[in-house]
This record gives structure tokens, C-alpha cells and sequence, in this order.
């Protein structure tokens, strides 16, 4: 038993899905924990109309409370198989944030989806597992 | 942002007065019927809102006064608080104070760019240019002056304006003079001056909303189109209909439909589009450095000397007021409402992020159009207005006009989507929220973008210009009576700085 968590990456998709289901097996091996981090993409430099200034934090409670309800089923299933789960819901660039919560919750590796996109489209607009292979401070496995 | 030519409008008051004589001859159009129904309205607000009293020579209009006299005592009340605090202010921007679990709120900076693209635009490009072809070089160190003062005025409003918004149970928030109007003053035991004067105020900003705001931008970036394609031969001469309907559609379809892409689009644009003017006019100003010393110069002697400028001293330095005024909007009201919706405890943090907005419209974008005109030497080519500024910048890069153009229309655009926010604003205070009123204004807001885009309506501009400077009256009075608050504001923040319950976290 190990009190290093480990840390998965979660939206909800099919692919996240696949990385709860993979981390699921590594942590009953190991006997750890794992924490979920659900991350909404969000920059306070992005530009917003003034409805939507207005609308801001009513939307905010909205997202919040919509991702907690997705994060759902993958906290049932990790329950369901006796493992210590623990989730959270963040705003901010999902790499740097996702790096920085290895380092605060110390955990042994990351664990993350793949979607499948096209190379050329990762390598133009960036893709969350390139992003975290190059700047995570832990090993990163990334579930196809 | 809004320039106006004095000599047009009086052309105006005197075409209105013979056009009964005119019209009776033949039928006449549309746009001559409504200009004879509202010019003798407007023809009186605007007399009185640009009341002007000779000075020097030149008249000088008392609503200029008005707004620099308060901008200087605002300045001086709270000490200079634009030189003092503008460090604090650019790290609050930064987010160097912003509580990483209030992610995902409105920042700062975001409250501060969607204010300022209500403010960039027009007044930057061609009030500028209108400033010194008028003042002469020498006005754009009035409008600097004017700016820096506007500073003060803008950082008082805009904390009230966060200081006295409404928090609505699902969360959202709004805020602006109509509210500290008559929430302020209640609490100043004034209830009924506030209620006037909120009721004044929101009055005006719908007519400011639907002229100046509007009908005035649709005018002007049609203009502009025109000339890019030809002038009076261009295949668009005439058809002002058509690209007022067009706006209409795409601003409908942003504020009506909700489809806040296209908005998402335009607000990404036009920062790109601030950022290629302000480097093209570094550039020109860079590649001429050697002229920078002579161009500061003669914006000094101007500015003492008034040499060579109708009304000297005093002439130079009412245009230079004028357009800083009517550029950036300090003392108006209007930004108050962009920037209330913030998320932050301390009211006082979005007045110093505020005081910002003057600096960079007026203080850096202006000044700049202004050197760039004063180095290409196209002053004493007899053209003013946007014409100026495009030939100035056209003399170093002959393609400008047409990146101008699209600047112009973007700006125009931007400027129409805030104007539509603020007068939905003043609208649903004065009837009450509520889906249906909401659309009616909305509908109404689209209608007057095809209206002012094909019609030469001069006495609805005047009109709606005299709507927006009227706004200052009732918000003016309301920042004097209630600067004791900011300045009480601002000394529970300082003691909560210097006691570490509000510090940095980066």
C-alpha cells in the first residue's frame, strides 16, 4: 500500500472513460488511491462579450455543477471496485494545471485518455498527453 | 469616440431650417421627412448640451468644462491616484491578486478589455485627426493632459459602479450609474435626487445607445467602405441600405440570437486589429526617430503658443480636450457598466484596473495617431478625419487604407455590440427585466443600424451625441456627492493590504 495517489485525467469521454478503467486495474494492483481531475479549459486573458460578463458566474455554478454530474459513473465504478477515490473540478489550462496537482497531491504517475485526433492536428494545436509527456514532473501513461 | 464637426452641424441646423421650404417643391424622400421631425428637437438639445461660450476666439462648448473640470477635482481628491496606484493596477491586471479558486470568474482583465473595446475605436482614428488639422500639433498635449485627468474619473466611477451592483440570486450581476445613482444617494439620505437622476441618466444612455453607439458607427464605417472602393464611384455609393442591413443581421444575430460566436470572433479581431495599428504606427514612428525630437517639439510650442492655430493657446487646447473627451469617456458613465460585472470583493480593485482604460485610448493610442500624422507631414494637406489619418499612414504603407477600412468596420462593430449591452441596460432599469421588452429593444437597436447606415441623418447624430454628453450631467453629480464613499473604500483596502489579509499569491 502506497500513499501515493494516482492521477487520471477525466472529461467524460469515451477515452477518459478508458483511463478510469485502466487506472482502475493499476491502483487495486498497487493498492492506492486515485484522484480524478476533471480540468475546464479556461484562460483569464480570453475575451467575452458583456452578456457574457454579466452571465459569467451564474454560467460558472452551471459548469460546475455539470461536470461534477459527469464526474458521476467514473466515481461509481472506481467505489465499486473498493478503491479510494477522490475527484476535483478546476479551471485553468489542463496541462499546466493537471502538472501542478501531480506535484500537490504527490502522485506516483498520470494517468490519461487518448482521442485519437490526427497527428497533424496535435502537433498544430497541441494535444493534453504531448503536453503532459514534455512538462509532467511524474511518469505519464496514456491509454488509447 | 465620437467626433463631431461643429461646422457640420451648424450647416445642418441651417439646411433644416430652409428644407420645409425645399421639401415643398417635391416630394420629399424619407430621409429628408425624418430629419424635418427631429431636427427642431434636436436642434434644441444640442444647443444646450453644446453650449458654448467664446473663449479666446474659439467656442468653447461647457460640456468639455464640465467633464475636465470634474476629471481635475477627481485627480486632486483622491491625490493623484492615476500616477500613484498605476503599478498597483497593472499587477492587479495581471491577476498577481487573483485567488486561483476564482477561476473560472470574470477577471480583470477580461472586465478591462470588453470596456475598452467599447471605448477604441472612431475617436482614436479620426477624432484624433480632427484634433490636430483643427488645434494643430500643439492639441495633442491638451489631449494627453485631458487624458491623464480622465484617469481619475474613470477609476471613481467604475468603483462605484462594482460597489453598488445588483447580485441577482442566480448569480448574474449588474451594475452602473443607474444603480449608484439611487442606491448611493439613498444611502446619502437622497432617495429622490437618486431616483432622478438614475432615471436622467438612463434616459440618455439609451439615446446615446441607439445614436452614437449606434446609428453613428453604422454611418461611419459605411463611409468609410465607400471610399476604399471608390468613392462616389463605387459600385457601394448609394446602397447604404443594403450594408446597413447586412450589420443589422450580423449584430441581430449576436444580441438577438445569442450566438455568441460571432461576438467570441469579433472580440478576438479587434485586439489583433489594435495591435497592427499601434505597430504600424510604431514602426512609421521608429523608422523616423530622428523627426520624433522635432514632432515633440512642435506639440510643445503648439501647446504655449498656439502658432498658427485658430484661437492660439486656447483653441489648441479645446480640441485637445474635446476629443479626449469625447475618446475615451471618462466622466460619462458608460464603462461602469462593463466593469461591474468583475468578480472581486474589493470594489476599489476594478477602479484601479479601470484607470488603465484612459491611459491606453487616449494616452498611447491617440498620441500616437497624432506623432504619425505629425511626422508623415500630411497636416497641411487640407484633409481631417479618418481621410488624414489614412494618408499619413498610407505615406509609409500604401496598402493602410484598406487595413483602416476593416479596422474601422470592426471597430464600428464592437463599439455597437457594447453600446447595444449598455442601452439594454438603461432599457430593462427603466421597465423591468424580462424576455419580451428585452427583445423589443433589441429589434429596435437592429432597425437603427439600417437606418443610420442609409441615411444621412445629421440632426439624429447631433442628436444622439448630445444624448451621450448629457449622460455626464447626472453621472458627474452623483460622482461628487459620492467620493466621499470611494475615498472610504479605498482606506479600508489599503489597511487590509498593509495588514496581509489581502496579499499577492504569485
Amino acid at each position: 500500500m502506497t500513499d501515493q495517489p494516482i492521477l487520471v485525467g477525466y472529461d467524460g469521454t469515451d477515452a477518459a472513460q478508458r483511463a478510469v478503467d485502466y487506472a482502475g486495474k493499476r491502483a487495486s494492483a498497487e493498492g492506492c488511491a486515485i484522484h480524478l481531475v476533471y480540468v475546464l479549459e479556461w484562460s483569464p486573458y480570453s475575451f467575452l462579450s458583456p452578456q457574457e460578463l454579466e452571465d459569467r458566474h451564474k454560467r460558472r455554478s452551471e459548469e460546475l455543477e455539470r461536470a461534477e454530474h459527469t464526474l458521476k459513473p467514473a466515481l461509481d465504478t472506481l467505489g465499486k471496485l473498493k478503491i479510494p477515490v477522490t475527484s476535483e473540478v478546476r479551471y485553468g489550462h489542463s496541462g499546466e494545471l493537471i502538472c501542478a496537482i501531480a506535484k500537490e497531491k504527490n502522485a506516483s504517475q498520470i494517468i490519461v485518455g487518448r482521442k485519437g485526433g490526427s497527428a497533424l492536428g496535435a502537433r498544430l494545436l497541441g494535444s493534453l498527453p504531448l503536453t503532459l509527456v514534455q512538462a509532467s514532473p511524474v511518469p505519464v501513461t496514456v491509454v488509447p | 469616440m465620437f467626433w463631431k464637426k461643429t461646422a457640420a452641424a451648424s450647416a445642418v441646423a441651417v439646411m433644416s431650417m430652409l428644407l420645409p421650404f425645399a421639401a415643398t417643391a417635391q416630394e420629399a424622400s424619407l430621409d429628408e421627412k425624418i430629419n424635418q421631425a427631429i431636427a427642431p428637437i434636436s436642434n434644441v438639445i444640442a444647443g444646450f448640451m453644446f453650449y458654448s461660450v467664446p473663449v479666446g476666439g474659439t467656442a468653447f462648448p461647457l460640456i468639455v468644462g464640465w467633464l475636465v473640470i470634474a476629471a481635475t477635482i477627481l485627480t486632486l481628491y483622491f491625490g493623484f491616484v492615476q500616477f500613484r496606484k498605476f503599478g498597483h493596477a497593472i499587477s492587479l491586471v495581471k491577476g498577481d491578486y487573483s485567488h486561483p479558486d476564482d477561476a473560472g470568474e470574470v477577471s480583470h482583465f477580461q472586465a478591462l478589455a470588453t470596456a475598452l473595446s467599447g471605448t477604441v475605436g472612431l475617436g482614436n482614428i479620426a477624432g484624433v485627426a480632427v484634433a490636430v488639422s483643427i488645434g494643430g500639433p500643439g492639441a495633442t498635449f491638451w489631449m494627453i493632459l485631458a487624458g491623464l485627468l480622465g484617469m481619475a474619473s474613470k477609476f471613481t466611477e467604475c468603483t462605484l459602479g462594482v460597489k453598488y451592483r445588483n447580485e441577482y440570486e442566480d448569480g448574474r450581476v449588474s451594475g452602473g450609474p443607474m444603480y449608484y445613482l439611487s442606491k448611493g444617494l439613498a444611502e446619502k439620505g437622497k432617495p429622490g435626487l437618486g431616483k432622478v437622476l438614475a432615471i436622467v441618466f438612463s434616459v440618455c444612455c439609451i439615446g446615446g445607445a441607439v445614436g452614437g453607439g449606434n446609428m453613428f458607427q453604422a454611418n461611419q464605417a459605411f463611409q468609410q467602405i465607400v471610399n476604399v472602393t471608390g468613392g462616389d464611384e463605387s459600385f457601394l455609393a448609394g446602397s447604404g441600405w443594403l450594408f446597413g442591413l447586412v450589420m443589422a443581421i450580423v449584430v441581430g444575430v449576436v444580441i438577438i440570437g445569442g450566438i455568441q460566436s460571432i461576438a467570441k470572433v469579433t472580440e478576438k479581431v479587434v485586439p489583433f486589429m489594435a495591435v497592427i495599428y499601434v505597430t504600424a504606427g510604431l514602426v512609421i514612428i521608429i523608422s523616423n526617430i530622428s523627426m520624433v525630437g522635432d514632432a515633440f517639439a512642435q506639440i510643445f510650442i503648439g501647446a504655449f503658443t498656439g502658432a498658427g492655430v485658430a484661437g492660439g493657446v486656447v483653441g489648441a487646447l479645446i480640441q485637445g480636450f474635446k476629443r479626449a473627451a469625447f475618446s475615451n469617456e471618462a466622466g460619462i458613465g458608460s464603462a461602469a457598466i462593463a466593469h461591474a460585472a468583475v468578480r472581486t470583493k474589493e470594489p476599489v480593485t476594478e477602479g484601479y484596473v479601470a484607470l488603465l482604460e484612459p491611459f491606453i485610448d487616449t494616452v498611447v493610442i491617440c498620441t500616437m495617431t497624432a506623432l504619425v500624422i505629425t511626422i508623415s507631414g500630411e497636416l497641411n494637406s487640407g484633409l481631417t478625419g479618418v481621410e488624414l489619418t489614412s494618408a499619413a499612414f498610407a505615406s509609409a504603407f500604401t496598402w493602410f487604407p484598406l487595413i483602416l477600412a476593416l479596422a474601422v468596420v470592426l471597430f464600428a462593430f464592437s463599439t455597437m455590440l457594447s453600446w447595444s449591452y449598455y442601452g439594454l441596460k438603461s432599457w430593462t432599469y427603466l421597465v423591468g427585466e424580462g424576455k419580451g421588452k428585452e427583445i423589443v429593444f433589441k429589434l429596435f437597436f437592429c432597425l437603427c443600424v439600417i437606418v443610420g447606415a442609409s441615411m444621412s441623418l445629421g440632426p439624429v447624430i447631433d442628436f444622439s451625441d448630445s444624448m451621450i454628453f448629457a449622460m455626464a450631467i447626472p453621472n458627474i453629480i452623483g460622482l461628487y456627492l459620492l467620493m466621499p464613499v470611494v475615498r472610504g473604500e479605498v482606506k479600508q483596502y489599503w489597511a487590509k493590504i498593509e495588514s496581509g489579509e489581502i496579499k499577492k499569491v504569485k
